[in-house]
């Protein structure tokens, strides 16, 4: 009996539990959380899908380890917003080319209660001295993404080590844009994040946006083809399909229409 | 705190009118868990068994190994199986990363080695019992492990359920290999990572509840099945 049982299980589950790769061609995008989290890319892929037959699987992780990722070949397009690193990625060999797709901007978010008085401030250098000067908690991602490595650049020009107060007012949660929400949320902490990120985030309890409008806040989006020099497997030909629908008039248009709440999150911008 | 207990029964009737994309989820939660169990049940046993009745130079430490094998955090466990099956990994022409099956993997390496540690228990208590008659029949310690395994199927049966409750709970391992993909890797622990880190705090605590519902069911079903087992071979003996 116990026999019987074991070859219908292996029957009904053996498979459907095998990967689908064989019937539907399919390319795995590393991307970022906040393209994810906002909704926007569940948004536009149904859009390719339907125009290519080509399924679209995101993996939605830190830029750090989206790029990582895309260099151990797991990956055959990468999605990102750290422009310095992804020149890197190109310039490495590990990308073929890489394209603006779109931006839009970080924001300064914080407790009401407001206790380093930055409300309403569109210096965000001046907003962080602030924060570091009442030694005002703030959470940071602390891990190597784009938002992260964001911020680290607006503290070198603060001209401050915040990480010399790691554990004390500026607390590293090395975790994804809304793990640090929630930390944020449920400490009074301030935190920098992606304006999609915040708007799309449900648990904003007692924050709310402080300092916003700073250039210095650009966030912009790039897309690269995984070189298939470097990982002859990557599958080339739908992942260029990919980044030409992005970048193209449909994608970009697609990107354009996402609103939430009444409010567009991304704002095309391919040449 | 009072919106968010009718943002959390909302959630749930949302959850319960049978969201079609949820119950594809849950499936996939089971398919990929119940599978790496009847895998780890087929490693764990005879190897527990083994270890329980054979005798030599190293079996004490290798027991001691196998009970901290328990607790492998399975962070290290997803990191260790995505380093394999990556494309730069040695099994990276195997392109199983982000795929059910890699999940499946990951979930064995985590239960194997408790199906093996209670199994190694289970037996060892068995074969003290029987030791006089199994010798008396002359038979060797490890041609005994097939009869002494058949003897203790109920008892093994809550090896097997404590393997389950690891895989189905397990969130670190399966994110990683299988990159909590839409419609393809996604189960219920990766989607109550993403709900929660999209802030929808209520939602996240729904699924949890059908999760922990669903291990109700199961721990339920098995040991409905068993006690009639039991039962059943009372009346035969």
């Amino acid at each position: 009996m116990i026999r019987n049982f074991l070859r219908a299980a292996v029957v009904t589950l053996g498979l459907t539990a095998a990967p689908a790769s064989a019937e539907a061609p399919f390319i795995v995008v590393q991307s970022t959380t906040s393209t994810q989290n906002s909704g926007l890319l569940d948004y536009i892929l149904p859009g390719f899908e339907a125009e290519t037959g080509i399924d679209v699987r995101v993996v939605a992780v830190g830029t750090g380890q989206a790029i990582r990722n895309a260099i151990n070949g797991d990956g055959d397009v990468l999605l990102v917003h750290a422009k310095q690193a992804e020149e890197q990625f190109v310039t490495e060999g590990w990308g073929v080319e890489r394209f603006d797709v779109m931006y839009n901007d970080f924001v300064l978010v914080g407790p009401k209660s407001d206790p380093a008085k930055v409300r309403g401030g569109t210096d965000i250098v001046a907003a962080l001295a602030a924060v570091a000067g009442a030694e005002a908690t703030f959470a940071s991602r602390g891990d190597d993404s784009g938002t992260h490595k964001a911020e680290m650049r607006l503290w070198d020009t603060v001209d401050t080590d915040p990480t010399a107060a790691s554990g004390t007012w500026y607390r590293e949660t090395g975790s994804g844009m809304g793990a640090t929400l929630n930390v944020a949320s449920g400490m009074d902490a301030y935190t920098l994040t992606d304006r999609a990120t915040w708007q799309s985030f449900g648990n904003q309890g007692n924050l709310e946006v402080l300092v916003q409008g700073d250039p210095r806040l650009f966030n912009q989006y790039g897309v690269i083809l995984v070189n298939p020099e470097k990982h002859p497997r990557a599958r080339a030909a739908a992942g260029q399909r990919f980044i030409d629908w992005l970048i193209g008039p449909d994608g970009q248009s697609a990107i354009a229409s996402y609103k939430l709440d009444g409010q567009q999150l991304f704002f095309p911008n391919a040449d | 705190m009072q919106g968010f207990a009718s943002e959390f029964s909302s959630a749930i009737a949302l959850i319960l009118n049978g969201d079609a994309e949820l119950w594809a989820i849950v499936l996939l939660s089971l398919k990929v868990s119940i599978f790496a169990v009847l895998i780890s049940a087929v490693i764990g046993m005879p190897v527990g068994a083994a270890l329980a009745v054979a005798r030599f130079p190293g079996r004490r430490m290798l027991i001691v190994l196998m009970n901290a094998l328990m607790g492998f955090p399975p962070v290290v466990v997803g990191l260790l199986v995505y380093l394999m099956l990556s494309r730069s990994g040695p099994l990276g022409v195997l392109e199983l990363l982000y795929t059910p099956t890699a999940m499946i993997i990951a979930q064995v390496v985590l239960v194997t080695p408790i199906v093996a540690a209670l199994t190694r228990q289970v037996i060892e208590m068995l074969a003290e019992e029987y030791s006089e008659q199994l010798r008396s029949l002359g038979v060797s310690r490890l041609a005994s492990v097939p009869v002494l395994l058949w003897d203790a199927r109920l008892a093994l049966v809550t090896a097997l359920l404590a393997g389950f409750g690891r895989a189905i709970a397990e969130v670190g391992a399966v994110i990683i290999v299988g990159g909590n993909i839409n419609h393809v890797t996604r189960v219920m622990t990766t989607t109550i990572a993403l709900e929660t880190s999209k802030g929808n705090l209520a939602l996240a605590l729904a699924l949890g509840a059908i999760l922990i519902g669903i291990a109700v069911a199961v721990n339920a079903m098995v040991s409905t099945l068993s006690l009639r087992a039991e039962r059943e071979g009372l009346r035969h003996a």
